[in-house]
């Protein structure tokens, strides 16, 4: 049994006056202690909703459908009340310009304890020295916990904010592009704390996030994301080395290398709405290597090798072959 | 190097936006918002009832046609004040010249405070500063008092009215304003226009103004009713025209001439409904207005409704 | 399109060599300082003024046809670089010839017919077109502030040729949209199409695909890439992103703390780097091939402060191999020993 299984997880938003979004469609994966998993997708493809559905954090309009297994329960069946008793004591999250969400009145080693009240884990003085203990565990002197985030670096904030989800010793981290908004050498920095933390505590980590490579370096199995749904899923090297989905070759084809020769390329047209049921798979339009099929039947994600599994037609001209 | 683009309608992105960002703003608040839809009828009511007013007004105000205080009947629905004029004649031509009134004085007052507010915003600098200086300094003196004062030195007359509420009634404008026009010109595409070398005046009009006209409608619709009650209130310390006929000298004439104590509530209640329903229509739509244009009040996240759960249908769970 | 008239061949645009014309842009020993505001109490006590050195002494040359990546980390100073040059933020001291002419002392009015001969691409292009402009209206706009096309029908001529040059086509198609109908990539299209339709020869690229989805960006950066060959432009980028500029640029600037620390050809600043910071910024830029896991060489702490600059060479406090040396000595930007081509500067006491 897996520390986390997502199974079939759909989430549906209903705007004001517009059609029904189906952002997300059908996401499963599992997830090992001390693994750090990659959720890598381009904007609008539902990475970051397939997240927030996991610690239950969507708006009133939306609507979820799916199984969210921690430790063989699923923390979804009871709605909004069930969740919360799993919110940041199972599973927390580090989100997206959490640098941003500090409070800025508040000192930064309160905001950290804050949460250990809230879900009784300690009070008081007991909580402030935990606040500290957790400072030093991401690289931040325990005493700076006295100061205001203003006080902070970018960098250290990013790293405050994650002393913050790990507040109730969390089992299951999720990291939604922390370190997007980064310079190159505080984000290797972040990346290396990450890394550390899921190595020494066990902490399982989800790294949400846009930038290929920074998966590439830190995750070892990741999943791409495309209009809803995964379309390939297996270990980071073989989404590099063997991509079984023209999305993934095509992403990785897109990123500049530092050292690399081959020509950076563009994927043509623009992701598909959401708001429609379409037919046939979602890349169509923009695939450089269709086939008639795919324009009218929608492709299931099936096994291309050990624990590699991908969502395209052609896979199965290989089978064949 | 071209690339094949699909149609940009197709995009993912320009999911569910109104087609013209210019023209859509307006209907989209009477739209959504039920209070802008009534503000705005109750506004329209009225203005259309001062243009007709001397029309329709069923008997004259000058000339006396029924008993002192005779209360309301067929011939004379709101019955008649201290003088025997019919008091809905009076109504209806008082509130000719009370909407005059409030709309003169708020014209004035846009036009110096949104002058102000763009030029204190746009520059900055020691324009901002010493315009600043002046606005507080307005700002802080008691609008009554000043009235009062000025009322005093040149003589009680609508034209004085005018003048001095739009002349205080700037301020709180000009603030408003060069926030908004502050923060406008921080926007990258200002930016933009200034490197491309666009001239000042250009910007202002062309980038500035469009983004900051919504708000000043909705400002211009506040101070409405501000000044509609400041003239009231005007009128009613005695600091008016008295032979003007506005609501605010229909309140005083009856205050002044025992309408209470003889019971005549018809000499005060419509006058008074009057004034309280057009500054009601006048913050109802400014309010409207004022709160779409804020993203910050959008306090949909904070209902109590959670997410809903769905019974799993369709494509069943996907196998890893 | 060149107001100069200059016909010539694109120089090699290495720095040092002579060229045959006068090249497109040259800065020399740019400074531009910043005032840290002063509270009246500290004005009364007299404490001294501390200024920002957000560019503290930058020299390079562009030609036409070459595209430069000025690459850093936050608080180097490349976006002032950019805002300076362009005439948007005053500088301190130093020159910048556009075509021969110092722009730095001009004032805004003379500065304006210039305008047509540098803009600017900015990074987010959800904000850098007005959206109550028709795309139509928002590449006419710089025709009307500069008296381009004679009729209206003749500006929606040139606004066509504009927007297909940037990659939009058909653009008839385009031109009564608005911004929020279109994705990120045609936004920026648009932008691009709007600086040339002023027939430029300086462009500044902010970070042009930093928002953008990976998967457009080499579209937009190959659009650039063309614009500098075929439209004989010269092409100043200001960005984060090494591979980027390792894959589009022709030169490298890598900026710290204000000033130039390494400069030449792409491929030798990223295959032969001779200053420690660059050494370090390229060992901790992710790889996309999972199998490759370099060694990083992180270093400690953040970029300082640019009020309080350290004596010596400036990056010294964080330099895995600074020696004593360092803390006194400014080094300038000089040929390194290892370099392998004549154009590569560092400016580094140790190379």
């Amino acid at each position: 049994m897996s520390l986390l299984e997502v199974s079939g997880l759909h989430v549906w938003f209903e705007p004001p006056h517009a059609a029904e979004v189906h952002a997300v469609q059908g996401v499963s994966f599992a997830l090992d202690p001390g693994e750090r998993f990659g959720l890598v997708g381009e904007s609008g493809c539902g990475k970051t909703t397939t997240i927030l559905a996991l610690m239950g954090l969507l708006p009133p309009n939306a609507s979820v459908a799916g199984e969210v297994l921690i430790n063989g329960q699923n923390i979804l069946a009871g709605g909004e009340d069930s969740v919360q008793a799993y919110r940041w004591k199972d599973v927390a999250m580090v989100f997206q310009g959490a640098m941003n969400a500090l409070n800025p009145v508040k000192k930064v080693g309160w905001q950290i304890a804050e949460p250990m009240a809230f879900h009784d884990i300690a009070q008081g003085a007991a909580a402030r020295k935990r606040a500290g203990e957790l400072l030093e565990l991401v690289g931040i002197p325990a005493a700076a916990g006295e100061r205001y985030p203003h006080e902070f670096s970018g960098g250290m904030r990013q790293r405050a904010a994650i002393a913050m989800a790990l507040a109730c010793e969390p089992k299951i981290l999720l990291a939604d592009e922390p370190t997007t908004a980064l310079d190159v050498m505080v984000q290797a920095q972040i990346l290396e704390l990450l890394t550390g933390l899921s190595r020494n505590l066990g902490l399982a980590l989800v790294l949400v996030t846009h930038d290929l490579p920074v998966v590439a370096q830190v995750c070892e199995r990741a999943a791409v994301m495309y209009a809803g749904e995964i379309v390939e899923a297996g270990p980071t090297e073989m989404l590099y080395h063997a991509p079984r989905h023209p999305y993934t070759r095509l992403l990785f084809a897109a990123t500049p290398d530092l050292y690399g020769q081959d020509a950076v390329i563009s994927i043509p047209g623009t992701p598909p709405r959401l708001d429609s049921e379409l037919p046939g798979c979602p890349f169509r339009a923009r695939c450089d290597v269709p086939l008639e099929r795919c324009a009218g039947e929608h492709p299931e994600l099936r096994l291309v090798g050990p624990g590699h599994q991908a969502a395209c037609h052609r896979n199965e001209l290989v089978e064949a072959s | 190097m071209t690339l094949p683009l699909q149609d940009p309608l197709l995009s993912a992105e320009g999911q569910g936006q109104p087609s013209s960002p210019r023209r859509g703003f307006l209907r989209t608040v009477l739209r959504e918002r039920k209070a802008a839809v009534v503000g705005l009828a109750i506004i329209a009511f009225f203005v259309v009832l001062s243009i007709v007013a001397p029309y329709i007004a069923p008997h004259s105000v000058t000339e006396p046609s029924c008993a002192v205080y005779a209360p309301p009947s067929a011939s004379h629905w709101l019955g008649c004040d201290d003088g025997g004029i019919d008091m809905l004649s009076l109504l209806m031509v008082g509130g000719r010249i009370s909407m005059i009134v409030g709309f003169a004085a708020t014209l004035v007052a846009m036009i110096i405070g949104g002058g102000v507010g763009i030029l204190s915003g746009y520059f900055g600098g020691w324009t901002d500063i010493s315009l600043m200086r002046v606005t507080d300094y307005l700002l802080v003196i008691p609008d009554l008092v000043l009235m009062i004062v000025i009322a005093d030195l040149w003589g009680a007359s609508l034209f004085h009215v005018i003048i001095v509420i739009g002349i205080l009634e700037w301020t709180s404008t000009a603030r408003i304003i060069r926030a908004q026009v502050m923060s406008v010109r921080e926007r990258a595409y200002v930016k933009r226009a200034r490197g491309m070398g666009s001239g000042n005046f250009r910007i202002v009009w062309r980038h500035i103004l469009p983004q900051v006209g919504p708000l000043l409608i909705a400002n211009t619709v506040l101070t409405i009713a501000i000044a509609i009650y400041l003239e009231t209130a005007l009128a009613f310390l005695g600091l008016e025209d008295p032979t003007a006929v506005t609501w605010g000298t229909i309140l005083e004439h009856a205050f002044e001439r025992t309408a209470i104590s003889s019971g005549a509530w018809w000499a005060i209640v419509p006058a008074g409904f009057a004034i309280a329903a057009v500054i009601v229509g006048c913050f109802l739509f400014g309010q409207a207005v004022e709160d779409a244009l804020n993203p910050r009040l959008k306090v949909a996240h904070l209902s109590l409704r959670p997410w809903r759960l769905r019974p799993l249908v369709g494509r069943g769970p996907d196998a890893l | 399109m060149s107001g100069s008239g200059q016909a010539g061949p694109a120089a090699a645009g290495a720095v040092g060599t002579t060229a045959p014309e006068v090249p497109l842009l040259e800065v020399a020993d740019l400074k531009t300082y910043y005032q840290v505001r002063r509270g009246l109490t500290e004005r009364v006590a007299r404490t001294p003024q501390m200024w920002v050195h957000a560019v503290d002494g930058v020299s390079f040359r562009l030609a036409r046809g070459e595209m430069m990546a000025l690459v850093g980390e936050s608080g180097c100073g490349k976006t002032t670089t950019a805002q300076t040059i362009l005439g948007m933020v005053k500088p301190t001291s130093g020159s910048i010839r556009l075509n021969g002419t110092d722009v730095a002392k001009l004032g805004e009015r003379q500065l304006r017919p210039l305008r047509r001969t540098l803009q600017m691409i900015y990074q987010d292009p959800y904000e850098s077109l007005d959206p109550r402009f028709r795309v139509r209206e928002s590449v006419e706009e710089p025709m009307l502030v500069h008296g381009i096309g004679s009729s209206r029908a003749d500006r929606e001529k040139l606004a066509v040729e504009a927007l297909e040059r940037a990659g939009l086509a058909p653009a008839r198609v385009y031109l009564d949209r608005f911004p929020h109908e279109l994705s990120g990539g045609q936004r920026q299209r648009v932008a691009i199409a709007a600086a040339l339709v002023l027939g430029p020869d300086l462009l500044l690229a902010d970070e042009p695909v930093s928002m953008l989805d990976v998967s457009v960006r080499a579209g937009v950066l190959t659009l650039l890439d063309t614009l500098r060959r075929d439209g004989d432009m010269g092409i100043l980028m200001i960005t984060h992103d090494l591979s980027t500029a390792a894959r589009f640029a022709d030169r490298i600037a890598v900026m710290y703390l204000g000033r130039i620390v390494e400069h030449g050809p792409a491929s030798d600043v990223v295959r032969n780097p001779q200053h420690p910071y660059t050494k370090a910024l390229l060992s901790v830029v992710p790889k996309r091939d999972p199998r490759e896991r370099a060694a990083p060489q992180i270093l400690k702490g953040e970029t300082p402060n640019p009020i309080e600059v350290p004596s010596g060479c400036r990056f010294h406090p964080r330099c895995p191999v600074a020696v004593e040396r360092c803390q006194v000595e400014d080094p300038q930007l000089r040929l390194p020993a290892a370099a392998t081509s004549p154009a590569h500067q560092a400016a580094c006491l140790l190379v």
